[in-house]
């Protein structure tokens, strides 16, 4: 009997805790997921809800709920992993033993990690979207914001669904006009990059999209200080942005629960993992899927549900002593809401940059482009993440490889800029 | 990819002018790739961060973020902006030769 322990129930724990427990017999593994609580929210729903499009409590689910029969499930937080024992030591003092360790608890975010920023004005005129509590005391802030600066900024990246930031200055944009208030508004979009984006095609067009909206774009701003009583951002270069509104997009770290295990998480929590098997690097048992990896790719569900696939196949291979499968390409998909109904649809991997064209083939959902189709996907999505996606079923033509076929190779190829 | 000269030796580089064989990398190369990017002289505590990037790439295949170089290298990220102006594991990283940060989209 293999024992294969999970930790984490989110996105990466439950898809592959469901697709684990298809591939073996109740009598030849043994699985068991661990969480500190019973709660799962779908994330990519927080973005609406600043904006009175949703709320909170329509995005969370219980994680047990979600895990198929003959999975155990145990909501307790983890204190930490002692892998040469390989071993899971829970907060309560019991300890679980494992043959195969999967860490998925994905990645906390670090507002303390900079300076000023969860002290005066936190949650009055300093917002994050990326809590539930932050996202519903925006609500009711940007309900009664009719003039001034209102200003978007991301701390570091790499951060969860890294053009959330951009699709929230879409949305505001666009909320603003609706309510006739937008020429009484300053909205800038401030970032650490060199552009609206990292890679060079989708950088130009969304970079376009924010100037024929009137967004300014503050590029190679790092923030080193928020001054919430004052109201300005401070970069580590002295640069100030005044705002009288600001979301910001904090730092990411991994689980502190890898922080509290020895070897097993790099400097900020994350498990170093090989990019293509998904295996860690830190010991052969262990494998690392989503934010909780420590790997050169967004931290997204796409690409948490992508690796899903080829973390299956390797962790059957590994008990079963046979090499394992390098597949995983860095594939990743995000549908990038632009309000006004309509939204874009990006595909990229490793290699391939975000290109225009059509997905999954010639004939499918248009790319890098704004559509009302891509807006309904976009929708249309919550319900494929619980019935479809966590379950582990296959979704008709969405593979774990990134598709080619529909996509347009641009004439010039360029370096991407990043920080 | 080019070759340009740099200390008075002929050295491979991509398009942004990053070394593109870390291995070709010299002190006198850091001197000269830090002087055209407006460093100069390059103090101890420059060569402490650029060491401390080369070591980090050595044991791990990439260079670290600004983030996490101010929480090991042992020098503040507030001065790790004043010592290399605007993105320092970026500026860092190319004056120490070896490849920039791996970009996260």
């Amino acid at each position: 009997m293999h024992r294969i322990v999970i930790m984490g129930g989110g996105t990466g724990g439950t898809l592959t805790a469901n697709r684990l427990r298809r591939a073996y017999g109740w009598d030849e593994a043994e699985i068991t997921v661990v969480d500190q609580d019973d709660a799962h929210v779908y994330q990519p729903g927080l973005l609406f809800v600043p904006f009175g499009l949703t709320q909170p409590e329509d995005l969370t689910r219980p994680r047990g709920r979600q895990l198929h029969h003959g999975i155990s499930y145990r909501t307790t937080g983890v204190d930490h992993v002692d892998i040469d024992s390989r071993t899971v030591v829970l907060v309560d003092g019991s300890t679980i033993p494992y043959d195969v360790l999967i860490v998925a608890t994905g990645s906390v975010l670090a507002p303390e990690d900079t300076d000023g920023l969860t002290g005066a004005g936190w949650m009055e005129r300093v917002f994050t979207f990326y809590t539930p509590e932050g996202a519903a005391g925006l609500e009711a802030a940007l309900r009664d914001f009719d003039r001034g600066r209102l200003v978007v900024d991301v701390v570091e990246f790499p951060i969860k669904c890294p053009v959330a930031p951009l699709e929230f200055c879409f949305l505001a944009d666009w909320f603003l006009r609706e309510r006739g208030v937008r020429d009484q508004v300053e909205l800038t979009y401030a970032t650490p990059l060199d552009g609206a984006f990292t890679k060079p095609v989708a950088a130009r067009q969304l970079g376009g999209m924010l100037a024929e909206r009137g967004i300014e774009l503050v590029t190679e701003f790092n923030v080193g200080e928020v001054d919430g009583v004052g109201g300005r951002l401070i970069s580590y270069d002295d640069r100030e942005l005044p705002f009288d509104l600001a979301v910001v997009v904090p730092a990411h770290n991994g689980s502190p629960c890898i922080v509290a295990s020895p070897g097993l998480g790099d400097e900020l929590g994350f498990v170093p993992t090989d990019e293509h098997t998904l295996q860690s690097t830190v010991a052969p048992e262990v494998f690392a899927v989503g934010d909780a990896a420590s790997l050169p790719i967004s931290k997204a569900g796409s690409v948490t549900h992508f690796e899903g696939e080829v973390l299956v196949e390797n962790v059957q291979r590994f008990l079963a002593g046979e090499p394992l499968d390098a597949s995983y390409d860095g594939h990743a998909n995000c549908f990038i809401e632009t309000g006004f109904h309509k939204a874009m649809l990006i595909d990229f991997n490793y290699e391939v940059e975000p290109l225009p064209g059509h997905f999954p083939a010639e004939v499918g959902l248009p790319l890098l482009k704004e559509s009302h189709l891509n807006h309904l996907g976009k929708l249309m999505f919550q319900w494929i993440y619980w019935h479809s996606l966590l379950p582990g079923r296959d979704l008709p033509g969405v593979h774990s490889a990134m598709p080619t076929a529909g996509k347009k190779q641009p004439a010039v190829t360029e370096q991407g800029g990043s920080s | 990819m080019t070759v340009d000269t740099i200390a008075g030796v002929p050295v491979d580089v991509n398009e942004e002018g990053f070394l593109t064989d870390p291995s070709m990398w010299t002190e006198a190369i850091a001197v000269d790739l830090a002087r055209r990017e407006g460093i100069d002289p390059m103090t101890d505590r420059h060569w402490q961060v650029v060491r401390f990037m080369r070591a980090e790439y050595e044991a791990k295949g990439t260079g670290p973020t600004v983030r996490v170089l101010g929480k090991t290298s042992g020098v503040p990220v507030k001065e790790l902006y004043q010592l290399f102006p605007k993105g320092p594991a970026k500026l860092a990283a190319k004056i120490a030769g070896i490849p920039k940060p791996r970009g996260c989209i």
